[in-house]
């Protein structure tokens, strides 16, 4: 990047906020549902989390020292921490090692420096690198562990969580579905909704987060938490979380709606899988997502349709990672077409013209106010 | 009476800083020994000086005007002797030197003689703007456009609104401020003129409301005057209000056309400061020759607004505000928000110098690359696409960026002033418009050349075209010349005709041939005979 140092003209002054301190910022928000996910599932969880972060750095770092660039300032961004970050909380708790080291290698080359680095990248290289191991290694991405609360007695001790995440030791008594993919076996099989919903957590229990899932993904209430904070700091806007959601629930709801029976309703959609991390943490990914509010309206209600329709009709139980990666294909073309309204322009970009009816309409409207 | 506010798109809560040089009144600057004065402090063309080096003017003399229409005249704020022409640091945010007027105070500071006016009522709109024009009024806040020519609505034009620019919204900047406050009648009685000028039905003074003395100073005065036609109207206090369009949109409801004037939606603006000066110069005659400047800023010792004669050199006001002189600061000539660096403190005060802000400067921040975080789209007053605008200019892509309507822009300042990668869009936008503007040169430059060569390739055409028709018609009359028996031949022609059409003539049909005896007819015949042997023998002769 050029630096111009000490422009001659303005502005001489600057707000405080920089790039640092929104990933910063970001991952404040990230710590409230991290934290229960470590909690829900224990130390297998932490080394994964762990592993995920210190393989994307070490790439970073490395892939800055090939494209000649300064390392410590570039990895001082924090972008490559909180993209790591994110991965993992996608990653199921207990999965092995080398699905974190890779996760994080894949996240930070081919999602990120391959593109440019920070700011060129066209997918969310979190997401990029949860598909990329998701169709790779489909079983050790699906196989989900009911959760081992920290202090309970079949909570792993430190050894045990390294011989799970280094060692590859299951234990067969906790392995489960996650709630989204049981819920999917069963109705292809022919079951009833309402017979089935009785062997789900409760609402309550869904919204905290007591279920099996990915490491941080459980938990609605942390995750809105955080959400509304970046929205409270300005770092997001509420526009794509809203429109994402608002379009799953929709949707959820016409279907349920018709069929109880066999679609499960917009609450169980809300609570249940990566939605609400994807509404509030990544789908809201600011180098890749549109800019205008109309532009992220229609990108969030993209990504909450595409949502819904994977869950439901597509080959996957979920569908968050794959929705947001095709509306981030989209992002350029929204900003293309999308664009605001300029002041003295009409909204096409032709010059506002003033007939002599539009004044003296003005005019009326100010001496109204006289 | 509430007044209906607005809104505009975006803009700044910016910390405002105005309270430290708003502590002390306005104090005039003691007289410098020498005055610099540039040939041009104002929008347009460059003045002529109208002196010469070795005279002696009085205070308030025309020393420098212009013939063309966007200019103003200057005059000399003190009386002395001019010394020199020449070229001198000026404060431009280019750093090159520019023509000035030197005078040598005397320290008398004797007035030349002035033609005050009891009754500006009297005066008619067009000499009114005379009077502004030969007073060298500019905008005063910091563009510096001659304001006779916004005092000219033009043919057709019919302004509704006048509105006074009180807003003055860049963070440190006070001599609005305090002008208001020190001399709200002045300012009051200066919108009184304008009204008149441009023959507008009301007048609205915008005044951001983090100055309520201000606001107090002029609603005091404007009840004394009791003038229903004007109104004060405090406005939120949002960078960047004092944009002209800004303000027009928040006092009117009202949006400029892009690549139109306010007057083509019946609004006129002036500065508050502007308004006094007219005043000024109406009312007592006095030109242009003095103005209010805040110096201020973290390396100020005594922040506050002095009364500066125009072509003081700027060192002088710093020491008498007790600058702190370490290395490391920076003046800064208007507000931290648009204002320039000024290299050399040589450089005199100009009719537009406001502000000078001294202070460190600012760590040198490396950009980092743009995360598309939209703040800069959020805060933009002109609801401009800064991120795009600013990839495009990076690209060199000038086209795009005019795409995204670049000159829509104002340079306010938000845009880099939020931006979390420290990347210096003005910069990058004012870079693309100058190389636009370099383009469009060249471009007419070259449009000119290709019209004159096409010109010269037509004229060529058309020469080549009367030589051959006169070569032409040379070779024609040569041609009669060169054979002199063809009016012969043709006589001699015509004489053949005419025989050949006797001859025909003479061979008629016989007449009376009907009903005619054997006999008669055996004599004709004999006859004929007779006379076809007489042709045939002269025939034969003949070819003998």
């Amino acid at each position: 990047m050029s630096t111009i140092t000490t422009p001659l003209s303005g502005p001489h002054t600057h707000a405080q906020r920089s790039t640092g301190q929104i990933m910063a910022l970001v991952t404040f928000a990230l710590l409230p549902a991290t934290a229960f996910g470590f909690y829900l599932f224990g130390w297998p969880a932490f080394n994964l989390w762990l592993l995920t972060i210190v393989s994307a750095l070490l790439s970073e770092a490395v892939t800055l020292w090939i494209a000649r660039k300064p390392v410590l300032f570039y990895l001082g961004d924090g972008s490559a921490l909180l993209s790591a970050w994110l991965l993992a909380m996608t990653l199921p708790p207990w999965a092995p090692w080398w699905i974190a080291v890779m996760g994080g290698v894949i996240a930070i080359v081919l999602g990120k420096q391959v593109f440019g680095g920070i700011g060129q990248n066209l997918f969310n290289p979190a997401m990029l690198a949860r598909v990329v191991l998701l169709i790779s290694f489909p079983v050790e991405l699906t196989s989900w562990v009911t959760p081992q609360v920290i202090g309970g007695s079949t909570s792993p001790s430190f050894i045990e969580g390294l011989m799970i995440t280094f060692r590859g030791y299951t234990i067969d008594t906790v392995s489960s579905a996650s709630v989204l993919g049981h819920v999917r076996t069963e109705v292809s099989a022919g079951h009833h909704l309402s017979t089935l919903m009785s062997q789900m957590p409760s609402p309550e229990d869904m919204g905290l987060g007591f279920m099996s899932g990915s490491m941080g993904e459980t938990s609605a209430a942390f995750i809105i938490m955080g959400g509304i904070f970046l929205i409270y700091k300005r770092i997001i806007t509420w526009h794509i979380p809203a429109a994402m959601l608002a379009s799953t629930a929709l949707l959820a709801m016409i279907m349920h709606g018709a069929n109880p029976e066999r679609y499960v309703g917009a609450g169980f959609h809300l609570t249940a899988g990566g939605i609400m991390l994807g509404a509030f943490f990544i789908a809201t990914d600011l180098v890749t997502s549109p800019s205008t509010p109309l532009g992220k309206i229609i990108f969030g209600a993209g990504c909450g349709g595409l949502v819904y329709v994977i869950r439901t009709w597509g080959g996957y139980p979920e569908g968050v990672a794959f929705a947001v990666m095709l509306m981030n294909a989209m992002t350029p073309l929204i900003d293309h077409y999308i664009r605001p309204r300029i002041y003295g322009h009409k909204r096409r970009g032709v010059s506002l013209t003033y007939s002599g009816k539009r004044l003296e309409s003005a005019h009326k409207f100010e001496t109204k106010n006289d | 009476m509430i007044h209906k506010l607005n809104r505009f798109h975006g803009g700044l809560h910016l910390p405002d800083h105005k309270a430290v040089s708003m502590q002390a009144q306005v104090t005039p600057q003691p007289l410098p020994k020498q005055l610099v004065i540039p040939l041009q402090q104002h929008i347009g063309a460059i003045d002529e000086p109208s002196v010469n080096p070795g005279e002696r003017v009085l205070k308030g003399q025309l020393i420098a005007r212009s013939d063309a229409h966007v200019s103003a005249p200057i005059h000399a704020p003190s009386s002395g002797t001019i010394v020199a022409i020449e070229a001198r640091p000026v404060a431009h945010p280019s750093g090159m030197p520019a023509a000035c007027i030197v005078i040598e105070t005397d320290g008398k500071d004797e007035w030349t003689t002035l033609t005050p006016c009891a009754d500006y009522t009297q005066l008619s709109p067009e000499t009114l703007r005379q009077r502004v024009h030969e007073a060298g009024i500019v905008g005063l806040g910091g563009a510096g456009f001659p304001s006779f020519i916004k005092l000219t609505p033009g043919i057709g034009k019919v302004v509704e609104t006048l509105i006074l620019n009180g807003a003055e919204c860049e963070p440190y900047i006070t001599c609005d401020a305090m002008l208001m406050q020190a001399r709200p009648d002045t300012v009051l009685q200066g919108a009184q003129i304008m009204l008149q000028a441009v023959q507008a039905r009301h007048c609205l003074i915008g005044v951001e409301d983090n100055k309520p003395t201000a606001i107090a100073a002029l609603q005091h005065a404007l009840q004394a005057l009791n003038d229903d036609r004007i109104r004060i109207v405090p406005i939120p206090t949002i960078y960047p209000t004092g944009g002209e369009r800004q303000l027009i949109k928040v006092l009117t409801g009202k949006e400029t056309p892009t690549h139109k004037l306010p007057i083509d939606v019946g609004v006129v603006c002036h500065n508050v400061a502007t308004a006094a000066a007219v005043a000024d110069a109406i009312i007592e005659g006095k030109p242009l020759i003095s103005r209010y400047v805040t110096v201020t800023g973290a390396g100020i010792g005594q922040a506050h607004n002095l009364e500066v004669l125009i072509g003081t050199p700027m060192q002088t006001l710093l020491e008498e505000c007790a600058a702190r002189n370490v290395p490391d600061m920076q003046t800064i000539m208007g507000g931290p928000m648009m204002g320039f660096v000024v290299e050399d403190l040589q450089a005199p005060v100009i009719k537009t110098t406001n502000c000078l802000l001294h202070q460190t400067k600012p760590q040198s921040q490396a950009a980092l690359p743009c995360i598309r975080c939209g703040e800069c789209m959020r805060v933009c007053p002109a609801q401009l696409l800064p991120q795009q605008l600013y990839w495009h200019a990076r690209a060199k892509d000038l086209d795009k960026t005019q795409d995204y309507k670049l000159f829509d822009c104002i340079e306010c300042g938000c845009c880099a002033y939020v931006c979390p990668s420290h990347i210096p869009l003005v910069h990058y936008y004012r870079f693309a418009k100058t190389e636009i503007w370099a383009r469009e040169r060249e471009k007419l430059k070259s449009d000119h050349a290709r019209e004159r060569h096409e010109f010269h390739l037509q004229r060529l055409e058309r020469k080549k075209q009367e030589d051959e028709e006169r070569k032409r018609k040379k070779r024609e009359l040569l041609q009669r010349a060169e054979s002199p028996d063809d009016n012969k031949q043709d006589a001699i022609a015509a004489a053949l005709e005419r025989v050949k059409a006797k001859k025909a003539a003479q061979q008629v049909a016989p007449q009376n041939t009907e009903n005619l005896t054997t006999a008669q007819q055996a004599k004709i015949d004999a006859i004929e005979s007779r006379r076809k042997t007489l042709s045939n023998d002269s025939g034969q002769d003949e070819g003998q």
